[in-house]
């Protein structure tokens, strides 16, 4: 792979040193956890969380003599993928040993693709805010076996292997060093979560280990050669990716500012220091001696299986969030947040359906997402549906309720469901548009109160104490821009 | 290429194979005459061949995504030197 800088510098990423600025260079390779029933080459589950080496079977445990057979719904889920990240397919590619010795690796080797991967380079698009957008080119995707799982704290002396998830079916999605700050390795992580979960090709789980990232971390002064790298491993949170990121370029520039050298190396992260520490015993293990698996022949198809695929691919976020900006008129920043899931972003087109886009935006985003989130509920279990929420905002672009009561009205239909129409009308809450009715309470209250009118001639801004006089007369159920109108004509205002 | 004592011991190591100090000089030079074997074939020119995979002219077989192994643990774990609760027991390894 050649190191091509594709970014113009841009001095707000610079991280500020003793002798100058400097900038971080960042690449990820992903793994992610393809989503299928059986192993990438053998036949048993890939369940979670299942009973110990009980997701095993003689061709994971490596016996003598086992050969493995592909599992054609990875290839499927791989290609996909490939799609999903606008990537060349290679419609011929090999499986290769990378030999290691490892406790939770049987074989002596994992199986993967080295030379000649299943998908090519492709291209993802960043979000960045005011920042505008960024785009980040993908090296390749390819496919590999996952290995075991070792537990340290059950003995004193021993390590405990479970061996359920050694042969389930990785993606390794390798990015170009596009990536410059921290921030936007977060975003980037977020998106290819995102794709994949659009995508069903990996369920996205961060906490379950079904997504991980290794970061590569270099820094130089701004726009020159690429420094030397270290490799963080297996981060698992999006929050530690930022974390380990900061400390590990602080910790390269205080070694560079001081006349040192940066050793290539790889690294973990320790989430209760915030560090990353070297990981010595990994150095010899570099050496991985790939060669093609004589066990596994290259694996090919032809365009038509792929053009099948590319058919059935469901929108994309990208195409998503461009379709609610030009439909929707909303604006970009709430499309990007209606598309941050399928559900989420179905839930939105259910309410927004037929009815005022930035309106539906708007009662999706702020009152039932931010409520949502209060709850630590998601789409799934909300106790509000798409209809009952769509109901809610047809009764204020009637002019049946008025904003603050449908914020009442869903605090109803939340905690005790029904109808939104019918609850209005039984409980009468539609607000009185009726300007006689209006005009009859204005009156009253400027007769009891000589005194406020005298003062609000001299002090206009007043006038919110007579609305809220006129509200609390209508139990909130007056038409504020009703109110707002007839009082200035009767005040002079 | 020319293996040498420092080589040996490498490899040795990556292969996990125990080997005496005093047979590394021995083994390099075994080493080198089978590289030497093998260096002939430099001797073709291979710049237009695509390197080989596979000898037979067959396609890569697969397999339905069906659960068809496992839950078997007892016996994965059998030949296990130590085991408890079906666990894999190895000398400690730690980060």
């Amino acid at each position: 792979m050649s190191l091509v800088d594709t970014r113009t510098p841009d001095p707000k990423k610079f991280i500020k040193g003793a002798t100058g600025d400097w900038e971080m260079v960042i690449g990820l390779e992903i793994h992610a956890q393809v989503t299928s029933e059986s192993k990438l080459f053998s036949g048993s589950s890939t369940q979670f969380g299942n009973a110990p080496n009980s997701n095993v079977s003689f061709v994971d445990a490596a016996m003598p003599g086992m050969l493995p057979t592909i599992n054609q719904e990875c290839v499927r889920q791989a290609v996909r993928t490939g799609l999903g990240l606008k990537a060349k397919i290679n419609n011929r590619s090999i499986f290769d040993r990378k030999n290691y010795f490892y406790p939770d690796l049987p074989q002596g080797y994992q199986i993967s693709q080295f030379k000649d991967p299943i998908v090519g380079e492709g291209i993802v698009y960043l979000d960045m805010g005011k920042d505008g957008e960024v785009e980040i080119g993908i090296e390749r995707l390819h496919l590999e076996q996952d290995a075991g799982k070792s537990i340290h704290d059950q003995h004193p002396n021993m390590s405990f292997i479970d061996l359920n998830r050694s042969g389930v079916a990785l993606m390794e999605i390798v990015s170009k060093p596009d990536i410059r700050s921290s921030e936007e390795a977060r975003t980037y992580i977020a998106k290819i979560r995102t794709i994949l979960r659009y995508l069903g090709t990996c369920d996205g789980n961060m906490e379950q280990g079904s997504l991980r990232a290794d970061i590569n971390v270099s820094v130089r002064s701004p726009g020159g050669e690429f420094g030397t790298r270290c490799e963080i491993k297996n981060v698992n949170s999006m929050r530690f990716a930022v974390a380990a990121i900061e400390y590990e370029a602080r910790r390269q520039i205080d070694i560079l500012e001081d006349g040192g050298k940066i050793d290539q190396e790889t690294r973990l992260f320790d989430s209760k220091s915030g560090k990353t520490r070297s990981m010595r015993s990994k150095e010899e293990a570099h050496d991985y001696r790939y060669f093609p698996d004589p066990d596994l022949l290259p694996l090919e198809f032809d365009d038509e299986f792929v053009a099948a695929l590319a058919k059935d691919l469901p929108e994309l976020p990208d195409e998503k969030h461009d379709r609610f900006v030009s439909e929707y008129s909303i604006t970009s920043y709430d499309a990007s947040v209606l598309i941050s899931s399928r559900s989420n972003a179905d839930f939105f087109e259910n309410v927004a359906k037929g009815r005022d886009g930035k309106l539906a935006a708007n009662w999706v985003i702020n009152e039932f997402f931010g409520r949502l989130a209060k709850e630590e509920l998601d789409v799934s279990n909300s106790p509000i549906s798409a209809k009952q929420l769509g109901g809610i905002i047809d009764l204020i672009s009637s002019g049946d309720i008025s904003g603050k009561i449908a914020k009442d009205l869903f605090e109803i239909v939340w905690g005790e469901g029904g109808d939104p129409a019918d609850i209005v009308e039984k409980r009468s809450m539609k607000q009185v548009s009726d300007t006689g009715a209006i005009e009859k309470m204005i009156d009253e209250i400027i007769s009891t109160n000589p005194e406020q009118v005298e003062k609000v001639k001299l002090k206009p801004q007043l006038i919110g104490w007579f609305v809220g006089q006129v509200m609390k007369a209508s139990q909130g159920k007056a038409n504020p821009q009703a109110v707002n109108k007839i009082l200035k004509e009767k005040l002079g205002l | 290429m020319s293996v040498d004592a420092d080589i040996v011991r490498k490899i040795g190591h990556l292969a996990r194979i125990k080997l005496k100090e005093e047979n590394l000089e021995g083994l390099a030079g075994e080493l080198n005459v089978i590289l030497g074997f093998v260096e002939q074939l430099d001797e073709v020119d291979v710049s237009d061949v695509e390197p080989m995979t596979s000898v037979i002219p067959a396609t890569l077989r697969t397999r339905k995504d069906e659960v068809t192994s496992g839950n078997y643990a007892d016996k994965i774990t059998s030949n296990a030197p130590l085991s408890e609760d079906n666990f894999f027991m190895v000398p400690k390894v730690v980060e």
